[in-house]
């Protein structure tokens, strides 16, 4: 029966395959057709063993940098940022016009945000005011929405497991994928402080800088501390960015991930903010945020800046070290 | 490659008593002992839910086995995934890519993943994949506008930016037109020619009945079979069928002779071959001998032969004819 025909060539190659095979398989000399990358290729199977590239996280990281610079979502997230200095700049600018001061009438509670009344005198005042406003909540919202779709993104799309079998081993990836974050973090502080900077100096004179502590500075060294200031907002979002990736490694839904990371912001701003709950204040990752301002005083009051670090690198070696165990162990059925 | 040999470990994929229980107690993968040998082309069988994509999660050490070992290419998975996996192509089920990258993109960043991969070749090996499964006109496009066809070719792409001796395809015709089908197959069909391994699961018998040498067969976490095609589809046994104007002495000349389940459709009878002829010490039964005793018994015989099984009936006969899917 016409079975039994199709069978036959079929029973006949399996044959062949299986003679031929222990000549072939395995020797990487595949046939002609392959053209001339059989030869490097054959030089490289002879050693057997596929060497590592020395470079090979700076590769992915690169690869990860890239690959998340490049998506719709981040380049908007980046665009608010941007916008954020221009629109306080503006508002200031507008409110101002007409010679009278920030603020009018509601000054008189004295809690208004801190350098804003400055900015007019001084450009520069404005990144420090647009670091101040977008600290609380809208930097760590950037943060949160990237870590957290780090890893639950990757597994709901899938990419995941084609990454891991690529292989791009579970500790080389959290690692790049952590100090993707990380460059995030700095990213996003360096453009709304970028934006504040261009923002102030188009809208509001420069020039030398009076310190909170009244001591008057050069312009040069008023962008000095800038730079040490951005460097500081960026470091006091490493905490979020770790609890983030933490998050991310426990579910395969971006979504959830995301607004459970961006939860917990406000939930621990909230909580930072009730007088009651003090005895927890000290060990929540937004509690010294605004210290950074003490590097406008001089001496400067490295006290908070300190601890505020010291908080940081502790979350940092917790949820990192959560991750790592988390992700390392973890079944990707998705 | 002479080490190996000695070891005796020449089987590409070896499992050994390899099972997966899931945190919610259900035993998804059960004491598997598989043996793909090298140069194969290895199909895999099984209805939905038969455990196939747990097993080639925990061979490419994407799910930690519950218990039992699994080696690929002969070294231990999970621990060896970092000199193994480079040397696997995969495909598991179904394609994944960035949405937001062309497809291009999508393989220079997969590529970017395998720590061994020589980043100074990279391009030239997306590109020779990417026309390797005929994507070279496409590779531009963002892969959100991509068919699941060209998901599928792209991910096959993935697999091979690399020269791989095991490639673990599961379903990986899954979406392709006719057209793309066939290519798929004689792509495989040339890269086992190459000397490459390729396990490839799926759900049409069809297909591993035209590129497979070899094949297993899981039901419901269980292997129950394994071994070459042939001997798969020998092990269901073939029926004879006599086509006649005479069925009625025709079906009782047979049941003379040891023809068990006699079915006849207008003039054609057919039957189930005993093993060996009436009498218990008789050598298997002549099939000219029984076609020789209907003819002296007067019945006209038409036709007469034996059906060779297919590998689908095989795969029925062994996972039973239900459709429901496996709980």
């Amino acid at each position: 029966m016409s079975r039994a025909e199709e069978l036959g060539p079929r029973a006949e190659r399996a044959g062949t395959v299986d003679l031929g095979a222990p000549a072939t398989v395995g020797t990487g000399a595949p046939a002609t057709h392959m053209g001339e990358r059989t030869g490097a290729r054959t030089g490289e199977r002879a050693a057997n063993a596929p060497r590592p590239n020395p470079l090979w996280a700076l590769a992915l990281f690169r690869s990860e940098l890239t690959t998340t610079l490049r998506r719709w979502r981040t380049l908007a997230l980046l665009g608010v940022l941007a916008l954020i200095p221009i629109l306080i700049g503006a508002a200031v600018k507008i409110e101002t016009s007409d010679g009278g001061s920030l603020g009018g009438g509601r000054g008189a509670d004295g809690q208004g945000p801190a350098f804003f009344s400055q900015i007019t005198n001084n450009g520069i005042f404005l990144v420090f005011a647009s670091l101040a406003a977008t600290l609380p909540v809208f930097l760590p919202m950037v943060i949160g929405v990237i870590t957290g779709d780090a890893i639950a993104g990757e597994a709901g799309a899938g990419t995941l497991r084609y990454l891991l079998v690529a292989p791009a081993g579970r500790t080389r990836l959290l690692l790049a994928k952590f100090t993707t974050s990380m460059a995030f973090c700095l990213i996003a502080t360096l453009i709304v402080a970028l934006s504040g900077l261009l923002t102030g100096a188009l809208l509001f004179p420069l020039g030398d800088v009076t310190l909170i502590s009244g001591i008057t500075v050069s312009f040069e060294e008023a962008l000095l501390r800038a730079l040490g200031v951005a460097a500081l907002v960026a470091l006091s979002l490493v905490g979020i960015a770790t609890v983030g990736l933490f998050i991310s490694t426990l579910t395969n839904s971006g979504i959830a991930a995301m607004a459970t990371t961006v939860g917990l912001v406000v939930t621990a701003q909230i909580v930072d903010s009730i007088p009651q709950l003090h005895a927890i204040h000290p060990y929540l990752f937004p509690h010294y945020w605004l210290s950074f301002a003490d590097l406008l005083r001089e001496p400067v009051y490295w006290d908070e800046l300190v601890k505020n670090l010291g908080l940081q690198g502790l979350y940092v070696a917790v949820f990192g070290s959560a991750a790592w165990a988390r992700f390392t162990a973890k079944d990707i059925t998705a | 490659m002479e080490q190996r040999s000695t070891e005796g470990d020449d089987a590409a994929v070896e499992t050994r008593g390899l099972t997966k229980r899931y945190r919610g107690g259900q035993l998804a993968v059960d004491a598997l002992d598989l043996s793909v040998p090298r140069g194969s082309v290895f199909g895999f069988l099984g209805p939905n839910g038969s455990g196939k994509t747990t097993t080639i999660r925990m061979l490419m050490g994407l799910i930690e086995p519950t218990s039992g070992r699994a080696r690929l290419l002969g070294e231990p998975m999970p621990r060896a995934a970092r000199s193994v996996l480079p040397r696997v192509g995969a495909l598991i089920e179904g394609p994944a890519l960035y949405p937001f990258l062309t497809g291009r993109d999508n393989l220079l960043r997969f590529d970017a993943a395998d720590p061994t991969a020589d980043p100074r070749t990279r391009v030239p090996r997306v590109e020779a994949a990417l026309d390797r499964v005929g994507l070279a006109a496409a590779a531009g496009k963002k892969a959100r506008a991509y068919s699941l066809g060209m998901k599928q070719r792209l991910g096959l792409a993935a697999a091979l930016l690399q020269p791989r001796e095991l490639l673990v395809l599961d379903e990986p015709t899954n979406g392709l037109d006719p057209q793309g089908m066939r290519e798929i197959r004689s792509l495989v069909r040339e890269l086992a020619e190459e000397g490459t391994t390729v396990f490839l699961s799926s759900h049409l018998l069809d297909e591993i009945e035209q590129v497979c040498t070899h094949a297993a067969v899981m039901a419901q976490g269980h292997l129950i079979a394994q071994g070459t095609v042939a001997e798969l589809a020998a092990g269901s046994r073939g029926r004879l069928v006599v086509t006649t104007p005479d069925p009625a002495d025709a079906v009782r000349i047979l049941k003379e002779h040891g023809v068990t389940d006699l079915v006849i459709l207008d003039e054609r009878v057919s039957g189930e071959l005993p093993m060996s002829g009436p009498g218990a010490d008789d050598a298997p039964l002549e099939l000219a001998d029984l076609n020789a005793a209907l003819v002296r018994a007067g019945v006209r015989v038409r036709a007469f032969g034996a059906e060779r099984a297919s590998l689908e009936d095989a795969f029925v006969a062994l996972t039973g004819e239900g459709f429901d899917v496996a709980g």
